[in-house]
């Protein structure tokens, strides 16, 4: 569906338990900061999981130092070192406020949206560890190739099916039927649980949680009719059942949508058949 | 470099842009250029509702939102336009129903709605419940069903490729066109961010629809790539921009971050207080209050905090009230944005007052468009082939001051209209022969930055444009404030010639197309200014503290700015006027 031009997947190898490829390279400092006025900012290290498709051969961690505010995220973080020392890092965002689903990586081990992740909250006595998030195919330091992840998605039909013909008003529906599938509309596609799933990460081609996460946004939604072409889907071998219920999903979920239950959920109506 | 061929090419796969694919996909061969994955567009962002006057809680009809969209557009709107958007809004609300949003519901099953600023029964007496919403995220609920539908119709779409010039068969800024010849759209140049390559789109229609350039301010609830591109593509080749200086300041920014809540909040009951705890708006608006229209809001914030009635240590803010509400009806209502509340500023909303200040919002101005979307290069001619829809146009349905809900609107009636409109020209059009060496322009810009040996970072070129924006051109506006911006504006220019980057490599460049995007803020502020300046009156979200009153006599019209050659050989913003459609309503004075 999306039209590749070209192609691009990058090649590099994520190393294993996240051990160093190579040291790391001059941890910078951004200069004339040194001062700590007693303004609540303080400094942080960044260590960056680093890749550059054009230079490296294989990925590498880097270290840097900037000067932060109380109220600042990770992203902003993100930026100084961008805008103020290396404006080689590349990594994606745009809306800032977690509502667009383009900056999920894994901060300190975990999924999380950069935009979202407050550094008072992080410890930032420490590094903070950010890296790509992890089995999709890495482009450049945080950009992963989200087409895998798309491709899943799609494969569910994640859109209203219905038969007869449109009606001239609204279809009804009510506040109970409405909320029934409330939870799954939040989803933004960012990712985090999905590349969060351990099962995931073992076998490319699984479903993943966030597509299932979508089919159920329909299968229980009252005016849809596709629920069984979705749960013939799903019933595949890479389909729910691959799912062993780690719940590293939900904990990433930034939108607190309870992904592992709504997985549980399409399960249950697989047997049951009632939706 | 490659070169494509569609019979239509839509740059822009927000709500506008998608909204347009659905119609122009089973019409026309399409191709959707964006340059972030669709459902990463701002249209996401919007949190509280789009209106019609379906009337399903209590009476109202299209013809009150007319009027209430044309006073609230301080008279400027083309009224001809507003009653198109009022009465297409009802169809446009059922359209997204049926391709399965997810609107609240009243008891018995109908779409809900509730109120929102300026939206009113019979002509102003009170606040009618007319924005049909999905919780406070009706815009991701707008974007992801655009997205799941064109997923259904395999809307073919090449994403994260970046469309950075527009092919025209004239050169506009020479001048006048010869009356006999029509100037025509070729297509677009594009650069592929994953491998730094660039494309060539031909196409019989091209239709913009790249959203805002909120990024002009540093105070602002858009996103970091809203960036004013194809307002700034069509500028560059000589078409003209209409009302650039008309700029919405949201109220409700979080203090300090620009993060915006949404008017919902008020429209669920919330109030705004000053430092002495004082519900403010009472004096300002006596009718509808904390609901008055935005500008009219933020210009009492930034008078109360301007007076000594702000809040906070620096007493540099106001205070959005929610805590008379249920927490219940609070997190049925509006569970994102107070979640925004707690996470950015850790204030809990349920107890504590949730610290606001206006935030740069929303662009009533752009590409001058008719009603079926076409992009005009004068006051009447058009440029066949070229549409543009959604917040990168101006059709012109906000006016001086755009309505809340309007926007939303706006995306899904004109982009459905652009998107039939575009199918349908090229239908009975040729494809128009490319302009010789057609990425020439884009190859050398980028050569430049990348290749050059400049000492200007972006970074600092970009903050410190944002910084005067902020200081000279926000809610309040003077002579000697926009002079001075102004100023700044054309020394930055100036150190924008002498712009590097430091990554050089040709995959996914993210630093080179900051630098292009800065580019295109400079030059979309120089208009914002230009305009400001001009305009020596105040109407709607332009307010001049040198010429506090409306003025019909001089200023009920529409300005077009235009880039012309100058005759230095560089290049000037040359402002020319266009009259207001006025069909029902006569220009009164504005009050709530
Ligand atoms: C926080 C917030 C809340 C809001 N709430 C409401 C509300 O409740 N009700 C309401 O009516 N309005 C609201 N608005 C306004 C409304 O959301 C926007 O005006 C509207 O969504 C704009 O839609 P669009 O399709 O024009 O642009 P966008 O959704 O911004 O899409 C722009 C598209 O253009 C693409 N693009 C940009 N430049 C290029 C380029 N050079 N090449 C290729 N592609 C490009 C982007 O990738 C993106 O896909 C809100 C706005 C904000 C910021
Ligand atoms: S379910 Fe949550 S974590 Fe998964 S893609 Fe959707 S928003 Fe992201
Ligand atoms: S930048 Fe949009 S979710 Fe983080």
């Amino acid at each position: 569906m999306s039209t590749e031009i070209a192609p691009e997947t990058g090649s590099a190898e994520q190393a294993p338990g996240g051990a160093p490829v190579r040291e790391p390279q001059a941890a910078a400092v951004a200069s004339g900061r040194g001062e700590r006025p007693d303004d609540g900012s303080f400094d942080v290290t960044l260590r960056i999981r680093r890749y550059l498709p054009e230079k490296d051969a294989t990925a590498y961690w880097e270290e840097f130092t900037v000067r932060a505010n109380r109220t600042d995220r990770l992203l902003d973080a993100l930026h100084t070192v961008k805008w103020e020392i290396d404006g080689s890092l590349t990594f994606r965002r745009s809306c800032a406020h977690g509502i667009c689903g383009s900056d999920a990586m894994r901060i300190n081990g975990r999924n999380r949206l950069a935009c979202k992740a407050l550094l008072k909250d992080l410890d930032p006595a420490k590094p903070i560890t950010v890296e790509p998030i992890k089995g999709l195919p890495v482009v450049k330091d945080l950009v992963v190739d989200m087409e895998p992840f798309f491709a899943s998605y799609r494969e569910v039909m994640p859109f209203l099916i219905t038969g007869g013909n449109t009606p001239s008003a609204e279809r009804r529906q009510s506040p109970e039927d409405r909320a029934r599938y409330d939870d799954t509309t939040k989803c933004i596609l960012c990712a985090a649980c999905t590349s969060s799933c351990p099962v995931f990460w073992n076998d490319g081609q699984y479903f993943g949680p966030a597509a299932i996460v979508n089919a159920h946004r329909f299968i229980f939604d009252s005016r849809d009719e596709g629920g069984a072409q979705r749960l013939e889907i799903l019933n595949d071998k890479e389909g729910v059942w691959r799912c062993r219920t780690i719940f590293n999903c939900t904990e990433a979920c930034p939108r607190g949508i309870e992904v592992t239950k709504a997985i549980q959920e399409v399960k249950r109506a697989m047997i049951t058949r009632a939706f | 470099m490659q070169t494509h061929q569609y019979d239509v090419v839509i740059v822009g796969a927000g709500g506008a842009g998608m909204r347009a694919a659905l119609e122009s996909s089973t019409r026309a061969r399409t191709a959707v250029l964006s340059k972030l994955y669709p459902t990463r567009s701002h249209t996401g962002a919007a949190q509280g509702g789009m209106c019609a006057a379906l009337g399903n809680v209590e009476e109202d009809n299209w013809e009150w939102h007319t009027f209430d969209t044309v006073k609230g557009g301080d008279y400027l709107v083309d009224q001809d336009a507003a009653e198109v958007m009022a009465k297409e809004a009802i169809d446009a609300v059922l359209d997204l129903e049926h391709m399965g949003l997810p609107f609240n519901r009243t008891p018995d099953g109908k779409i809900d709605q509730r109120r929102f600023g300026g939206h009113t029964r019979n002509h102003g007496e009170a606040a009618v419940r007319r924005a049909c919403y999905a919780a406070d995220r009706t815009g991701h609920m707008i974007l992801q069903t655009l997205y799941q539908q064109c997923v259904k119709q395999d809307v073919a779409f090449f994403n994260e490729v970046y469309a950075l010039d527009l092919l025209l068969t004239h050169d506009l800024m020479a001048g006048d066109v010869p009356a006999d010849e029509e100037v025509k759209v070729a297509g677009v140049v594009a650069h592929d961010l994953a491998t730094g390559e660039l494309h060539v789109f031909r196409a019989k229609s091209v239709i913009l629809a790249t959203g805002g350039a909120g990024k002009i301010y540093k105070t602002t609830s858009n996103a970091h790539t809203l960036t004013g591109d194809g307002m700034a593509l069509a500028y560059r080749k000589g078409i003209p921009l209409e009302d650039m200086e008309f700029f919405q300041f949201h109220p409700t920014g979080l203090a300090g971050l620009g993060i915006l809540l949404s008017e919902a909040a008020r429209g669920e009951g919330g109030i705004l207080r000053n430092s002495e705890g004082e519900r403010f708006m009472e004096r300002y608006a006596p009718t509808i209050k904390d609901l008055a229209p935005r500008d009219m809001v933020a210009r009492a914030m930034a008078n109360e905090v301007r007076e000594g009635r702000g809040c906070g240590p620096n007493k540099d803010y106001v205070l959005l009230d929610l805590t008379h509400l249920e927490p219940a009806h609070i997190d049925a209502k509006l569970p994102d944005i107070t979640e925004f509340a707690r996470t950015y500023l850790g204030v809990e909303p349920y107890t504590e007052p949730v610290p606001v200040y206006p935030t740069a919002h929303y662009a009533m101005g752009g590409v001058p468009t008719t009603i079926r979307g076409e992009v005009l290069r004068t006051n009447t001619a058009v440029v066949g082939g070229l549409y543009a829809a959604g917040e990168v146009a101006c059709v012109s349905v906000h006016g001086a001051n755009r309505l809340g809900t309007n926007s939303l609107l706006d995306i899904n009636v004109f982009g459905k209209r652009a998107g039939i409109a575009a199918a349908e020209y090229s239908a009975a059009a040729e494809l128009p022969e490319l302009p010789e060496s057609p990425g020439a322009a884009v190859t050398a810009l980028l050569d430049r930055v990348l290749g050059g040996d400049g000492t200007e970072k972006v970074a600092v070129l970009r903050r410190e444009l944002q910084e005067a924006m902020d200081a000279g051109a926000q809610v309040f506006r003077t002579a000697e404030s926009l002079e001075a911006t102004l100023a700044t504006i054309g020394s930055l220019k100036e150190r924008y010639a002498s712009v590097a980057v430091q990554d050089k490599g040709k995959q996914f460049n993210t630093d080179l197309l900051e630098a292009v995007e800065l580019g295109f803020l400079l030059d979309l502020a120089e208009v914002v200014v230009v305009g400001a300046l001009a305009r020596e009156e105040s109407r709607g979200g332009h307010f001049r503290e040198d010429f506090p009153a409306r003025d019909d006599a001089r200023f009920l019209q529409h300005t077009m700015a235009y880039l012309r050659q100058a005759p230095d050989g560089g290049t000037q913003v040359e402002l020319g006027a266009k009259p207001v459609t006025i069909t029902r309503y006569q220009p009164m004075e504005r009050k709530y």
